[in-house]
């Protein structure tokens, strides 16, 4: 019964959202206040609607409803309620309900704070998410219906969720991860409002940039939990594959990036205005191609497309749909300048023009390293995978030059700066970088590291550069405190950002350059060398968890002869679908993580074979990328985007209100 | 002039799409059929219970027709389908062969035994050699074979009375009237 009222609360969303498509727009095109104030309660109805059967979905799984297909493939009445709750987004149907249930709430979020946009702009946005709201509610209920019914044979137990998926990081990596695609599913509303209207002015820029920015902000935990997740739990020790699920959640991350620059011009210059409104569509069909491809499976193999000819067909028509139709929609409507706001080659504008094309740039050799063995498949030149080699050959020269110049874009003005006025500036960051970048190899290590001293060099770069453009600004203010405070909030969050990025580049280089990677044999009392640190295996003996049993070996640490810590790796083999898994001990820390995973057993005498890594900084990756969302939030919560007569509507998860 | 440069972004995702829509028309479909009307790859491999003896092709030339479906204890669609096997062979007495692809010999016998063991017998595919040979893209998948040894359908994912009925009763029938 539940299921049922699940699959009907779902058909009443696709009516609601039908009509958020419908009757706003049309109000908005002949002007009747009516119409378009239909908007808001529309939102809240489809909202309710999809949230009841997100609710039903859950049930079913929590009451072990095997009679659903979905939940019989995902779940298993062994797994704890919470790993229960967490298979509803586990697979391809309950994941897209999960997209439909945030862009349930992002909608529902654009009506309520976005009470001070005009009526007719408020209506189009509104609509634009109720079009995409329709796609997709009608992909999941023609294609993807999670509520099917495994009848008149339901099956007594449930086929498992995978066992890698069964872990604290995989609970929230989706829904992040779908935050941040979805958030700039508002970005690519108001780029298709603003063509609709034709109006394209800094006010419009200032209403759109709290969205992109919180979307991004997401966006950036999304994948940094996904790349966390990786880390511990697939037992590699890698943290970033360059495989195609990872890259298709990366592919919207740059050319949203880019697009938070470029919104920053169009709002203070009301320059590069095409320009962000092309980026907020492509950040969005990225979005939606990293939705379809991974879930859908087509990335790891086209015959995914064959065997279910239903979905592929629908997902590249909905794409054609969005992406054809908002292109040529931009290529009617964009507006074509005819006297630029000049700026001179020198300036914030053209720093961030580089930024931009910088990162078009790595998308789109991401891009291309991405689908290419896709698209040889199809077109049968064999099989071909594109590994880390490519990737690394174009992203990290490009990077590595982005970063250079990401620290001269806070320290030059608007229009034109004077070049002698930046190296009055950046020539004592520059200086001190370069003495700890060459000073940091011969301290850390035996044996210099050329890479080690660049890399370090380029992170401190721009932590130096954006104190240095700090002070400058704070140089007129009577104390630092004071000076602190006058600076705006959404400064601060840039400069938190932007450290961020350094703190991830000096994680990701020094990791690969001074990692100590080893697989070893041990054997039980007998010691084994990595850096500083001896392993030693104690004992290996049998656990029982709630759905697994499991040998641990207990592994003693001990640092210069001192006792350091115990350490605990797991083999696990899960009861349900009998999978075996490792489990890695893990002794973080802020400069190297101590990093162990069982192998196999090596005799009949307890010698295992055994992963021992020693992994400096590795922390600092996802430290940085927290920094990142973090200045993205601050650079919401600016005051500076709410208007300044407050109404009762506030937001209290966001901050974002425009109210 | 200016409006023209506009359509750029458009033109581009235009070739894209183009190209992209023929690489997936293209794409082999016609995979599935590659081994129809052809017979079962040669193969000699050990079964689940028996250690030492050997299975080739040949057990399919005792019946009039056979099942041969592939299944693994790591696929979640296979315990899916696994009742309406072991009903099928309750209500029909189809013989179905099995392959255990790419897994775990021991893990197995254990399903087999916790959940009733439909198959006449199951040969073992540790290294996904004849599943490779027979061009599977993953378990489970169901093929029909007469009693030439020769493929007449495949089907792929989970088998139920439905499509029982619909893809596979037919062709029975066909294969009993001697076609």
């Amino acid at each position: 019964m539940v299921p049922e009222i699940g699959h009907f609360a779902l058909v009443v969303a696709l009516v609601f959202s039908f009509a958020l498509m419908c009757l706003p727009l049309l109000g908005a095109q002949v002007n009747n206040q009516m119409l378009m104030a239909t908007g808001r309660s529309l939102s809240a109805g489809f909202f309710v609607f999809v949230t009841v059967s997100f609710a039903c979905l859950v049930y079913a799984f929590v009451a072990d409803d095997f009679s659903v297909s979905y939940v019989a493939g995902h779940s298993n009445t062994l797994l704890p309620v919470y790993y229960k709750v967490s298979a509803v987004w586990g697979g391809h149907e309950g994941s897209l309900l999960l997209w439909v249930m945030m862009l349930a709430g992002w909608t529902l979020a654009i009506a309520l704070l976005s009470g001070a946009l005009p009526r007719d702009l408020q209506a189009r946005v509104l609509a634009v998410m109720g079009f995409i709201s329709v796609g997709f509610l009608l992909f999941i209920l023609l294609t993807s219906n999670p509520f099917d019914r495994l009848l008149p044979m339901a099956p007594q137990e449930g086929g498992d969720l995978n066992p890698l998926l069964q872990d604290i990081g995989l609970i929230l990596h989706p829904p992040i991860l779908y935050m941040g695609y979805v958030g700039f599913s508002a970005t690519f509303a108001f780029a298709i409002a603003a063509l609709l209207t034709g109006r394209l002015d800094s006010a419009w820029a200032r209403w759109c940039r709290p969205w992109a920015n919180l979307a991004w902000g997401f966006l950036t935990v999304g994948i940094a939990l996904g790349s966390w997740w990786a880390y511990y739990e697939l037992g590699w020790g890698g943290w970033w594959f360059w495989d195609p699920v990872e890259n298709a959640s990366f592919l919207p991350w740059l050319v949203g990036t880019a697009l938070i620059h470029s919104l920053a011009v169009t709002e203070k210059r009301g320059a590069f205005k095409s320009w962000t409104l092309l980026l907020a569509i492509f950040t969005f069909s990225l979005c939606l191609l990293g939705t379809f491809l991974v879930r859908s499976g087509v990335l790891t193999s086209v015959h995914a497309f064959a065997n279910d000819p239903e979905r592929g067909v629908f997902i590249l028509m909905f794409l054609l749909v969005v992406v054809g139709g908002s292109l040529t929609l931009y290529a009617l409507r964009a507006p074509v300048v005819k006297n630029h706001p000049g700026f001179s080659w020198l300036s914030r504008e053209t720093l961030l023009l580089g930024n931009n094309i910088l990162l078009m740039v790595i998308m789109a050799t991401v891009l291309v390293g991405t689908l290419y063995p896709l698209i040889a498949d199809a077109l049968g030149w064999g099989k071909v995978s594109v590994g880390p080699p490519y990737f690394n050959m174009f992203f990290i020269p490009l990077m590595g030059v982005l970063c250079l110049l990401m620290a001269l874009g806070p320290s030059s003005n608007w229009k034109k700066t004077n070049p002698m006025q930046l190296v009055k500036v950046l020539w004592r960051p520059w200086v001190i970088s370069m003495v700890i970048g060459l000073l940091f190899p011969i301290f850390y290590a035996e044996g210099y590291s050329w890479l080690a001293a660049l890399s370090v060099f380029v992170g401190s770069w721009i932590f130096t550069s954006l104190a240095a453009d700090m002070l400058h600004r704070m140089r007129n203010a009577k104390n630092w405190r004071e000076g602190l405070r006058k600076l705006s909030l959404s400064y601060h969050g840039m400069i938190v950002a932007h450290a961020g990025i350094g703190v991830t580049l000096i994680g990701v280089c020094l990791n690969s350059i001074y990692a100590d990677l080893r697989d070893v044999g041990m054997h039980p009392g007998v010691a084994v060398q990595a850096g500083n640190y001896e392993f030693t295996m104690d004992s290996v003996y049998t656990v029982q968890g709630p759905n697994y049993i499991a040998e641990e070996a207990l592994v003693v640490v001990t640092k210069d002869g001192e006792f350091l810590r115990e350490m605990r790796p797991q083999k696990r083999r899960y009861l349900a679908g009998g999978k075996v898994m490792t489990q890695v001990a893990l002794a973080p820390g802020l400069l190297r993580d101590l990093y162990l995973a069982m192998g196999e057993p090596l005799d009949d005498e307890g010698a295992w074979a055994m992963r021992v890594h020693l992994k400096p900084f590795v922390r600092w990756i996802w430290l940085g990328a927290l920094m990142m969302a973090i200045g993205a939030a601050m650079a919401v919560a600016d005051k500076r985007y709410r208007k300044r007569k407050t109404s009762k509507a506030q937001g209290p998860s966001s901050g974002t209100n425009q109210a | 002039m200016n409006r023209l440069k506009l359509f750029l972004p458009l033109a581009v995702f235009g070739v894209l799409a183009v190209l992209f829509w023929r690489g997936l028309s293209l794409d082999p479909h016609a995979m599935p059929s590659a081994r129809l009307e052809q017979p079962v790859p040669a193969f000699e491999l050990r079964t689940i219970r028996d250690e030492e003896g050997r299975i080739t092709p040949e057990v399919f030339l005792e019946h009039d027709y056979s099942l041969l479906n592939i299944w693994a204890t790591w696929c979640a669609a296979c315990r899916v389908e696994h009742p309406f096997f072991v009903e099928l062979v309750e209500r029909e007495g189809v013989p179905i062969y099995g392959i255990n692809y790419k897994d775990d010999v021991a893990a197995a016998a254990r399903w087999l035994e916790e959940l009733h063991d439909p198959y006449v017998l199951s040969v073992v595919d540790q290294d996904g050699r004849l599943g490779l040979d027979l061009g599977v893209f993953g378990a489970p998948e169901t093929y029909l074979i007469d009693g030439r040894g020769i493929i007449r359908h495949r089907h792929v994912g989970v088998v139920n009375w439905e499509i029982w009925e619909r893809d596979f009763r037919p062709l029975i029938e066909r294969i009993k009237e001697g076609g």
